[in-house]
């Protein structure tokens, strides 16, 4: 490295460096703190530090029951998307040999369409007076709308699912893609059938994609606020997400609001944690 | 492919799936009744029109457009020099910089929202700081700090995939830093700065999370979508809707061009 280049060097490190530093360490460092900051009784907070919100959370069962609420939904969402993906991954990945890139952007498409309209676009499916309603009453299956079938936990999952099913094909397109073609067909040289093969050789190869791909739809469809806003309706259907929304909103609880995201950060980072353990392989795909 | 039956017709009912309510949602842009009902009534361009006379909606998309371009500027600007410091930087808490710069990504945006709203709110920076100007000092930087992310991400990827020969060569052959840069680095890792300068553009302008704790007195596309909505579904929103995933078809098929040309 030449002397003349070395101040440049410098910068250029230092400023990722201290846009880092300043704009995210920072501001989670504070939301740290700030969650055990005391809740003044004029609405603002004190600067005494107290684990008074972590009391609040865990002894008020709101905060407990709506984490494992979310949790609920994510894991169905999880489940839901991986056996959307998974099909249609494998056909993509070995199946398909005409128009495969134009197939795959096909599947990433819905991903680049505002995510609002695809969260409300269920409001006009499955509405009182919506497409499914309007459907099932025409062909006289029912008489009266169904009313059940929006603002309930069920229309939250299948917008969720929506939303992150070409999320989870992802990463599991780009792993049964790197299998070498060659593994396979020595499973079938040695006369694996198929469902041997895909039992012994590509599932347990395409393994880190699923973990990685399930992470993503876990992670990010348990901390959603908006689809739950816009199909869950009532308040029982809220999620984790709206209730931070609402403590840094119309309740101004900043303190408890903070300590209620630290432990959906902690849990979080727990799950990545033992999912980047679980599999080295799928680090590649964060 | 006789055998594969099943796997054919039940990929092609995910494909539904995925695709059922962007086409209800374009569909229902040219319904001609304004209660957004079965059975559907095709044939007006109405909506279109309300559309264009909506001055809330004009200046929302508006904002949104010079958040995006903001965010950006930013995220290249501060994205590209992490990528290198990642891929040819050694010092003390490498690592530490690596997964705090990822966090955004990973996270739900709601916690990267609150923390940059109660970051800001401890520094007394008012959320319209810089408006009329700019949509606002504090949601210009928390686009900027979510989405820096990508651009890291996307060209490390490339630069790791870079044959450091050439460079070396380069040098070899008498050229300074700067025009091995030029005429080396720059042209190996194009693709990938104008790739991760279009996906921070989609998603700057799709941000909800972050913006809606940030924001000051000018709503963005998002937000003023998601405000007519909390009222209900109107036939204008189908319409700017449809625009919008318009709009993402072109950008997507450009993308896609720009990642096979590498």
């Amino acid at each position: 490295m030449t002397d003349r280049r070395r101040p440049w060097v410098l910068l250029g490190t230092a400023i990722p460096l201290v846009w880092v530093a300043v704009t995210l360490l920072l501001p989670y460092a504070l939301l740290l703190v700030q969650s055990f900051w005391h809740q003044g009784a004029n609405g603002r907070p004190t600067h005494d530090l107290t684990l008074a919100n972590y009391v609040r959370l865990f002894s008020t069962s709101l905060y407990p029951s709506t984490i494992l609420y979310s949790a609920g939904v994510a894991l169905r969402v999880t489940i839901a998307s991986l056996l959307l993906a998974y099909p249609l991954a494998y056909l993509l990945a070995f199946k398909v040999q005409r128009h495969k890139q134009l197939l795959y952007m096909a599947v990433i498409i819905p991903l680049w369409v505002s995510y609002l309209v695809r969260a409300y676009a269920w409001k006009i499916i499955l509405g009182q007076q919506g497409v499914v309603n309007g459907i099932l009453m025409s062909v006289g299956i029912v008489h009266a709308p169904v009313t059940f079938f929006l603002y309930s936990t069920a229309a939250v999952v299948i917008a969720l699912t929506h939303i992150y099913t070409p999320f989870t094909l992802m990463p599991i397109y780009a792993v049964l893609e790197s299998i070498p073609p060659s593994l396979r067909e020595a499973s079938h040289d040695l006369y694996g059938n198929r469902w041997r093969t895909f039992w012994h050789v590509t599932l347990p190869l395409s393994l880190p994609g699923v973990l990685a791909g399930c992470t993503f739809a876990f992670v990010l469809s348990m901390g959603d606020f908006i689809a739950p806003q816009l199909l869950g309706g009532n308040d029982s259907a809220l999620m984790v997400s709206n209730l931070v929304w609402s403590l840094f909103g119309v309740s101004s609880d900043w303190p408890l609001g903070a300590a209620v995201s630290v432990v959906m950060l902690a849990l979080t980072l727990t799950l990545l944690w033992i999912a980047n353990r679980a599999s080295p392989a799928a680090r590649k795909y964060r | 492919m006789k055998r594969d039956w099943p796997l054919y017709a039940y990929s092609t009912a995910v494909f539904a799936f995925l695709y059922l309510p962007l086409v209800v949602v374009v569909m229902y842009s040219f319904h001609t009744e304004s209660i957004i009902a079965w059975p559907l009534h095709l044939g007006t361009l109405k909506w279109y029109g309300v559309l264009a006379h909506d001055r809330a909606m004009l200046s929302a998309t508006w904002a949104s457009l010079e958040l995006a371009v903001m965010a950006v500027a930013i995220a290249l600007l501060v994205g590209v020099p992490g990528a290198f410091v990642l891929d040819r930087v050694e010092f003390p808490g490498k690592e530490a910089f690596r997964q705090l710069v990822l966090l955004p990504l990973i996270l739900p945006g709601i916690i990267t929202g609150v923390a940059l709203l109660s970051y800001f709110s401890f520094l007394h920076l008012s959320l319209s700081a810089g408006y009329p100007t700019i949509p606002g000092w504090p949601v210009v930087i928390g686009h900027g700090a979510a989405l820096t992310s990508v651009v890291v991400t996307q060209v490390f990827a490339r630069l790791q995939r870079v044959d450091r020969s050439l460079e070396e060569a380069s040098a070899d052959l008498y050229a300074n830093p700067w025009r091995t840069f030029w005429y080396v680095t720059l042209p190996t890792i194009r693709t990938a700065l104008l790739g991760a300068a279009l996906l921070v553009f989609t998603l700057s302008l799709d941000e909800i999370a972050v913006t809606f704790f940030l924001i000051g007195r000018q709503n963005t596309l998002p937000l003023q979508i998601w405000g007519v909505l909390r009222r209900g579904i109107t036939p204008e929103v189908n319409a700017i809707s449809t625009l919008i995933f318009a709009v993402s078809v072109v950008v997507i098929v450009l993308w896609s061009r720009l990642m096979e040309e590498a």
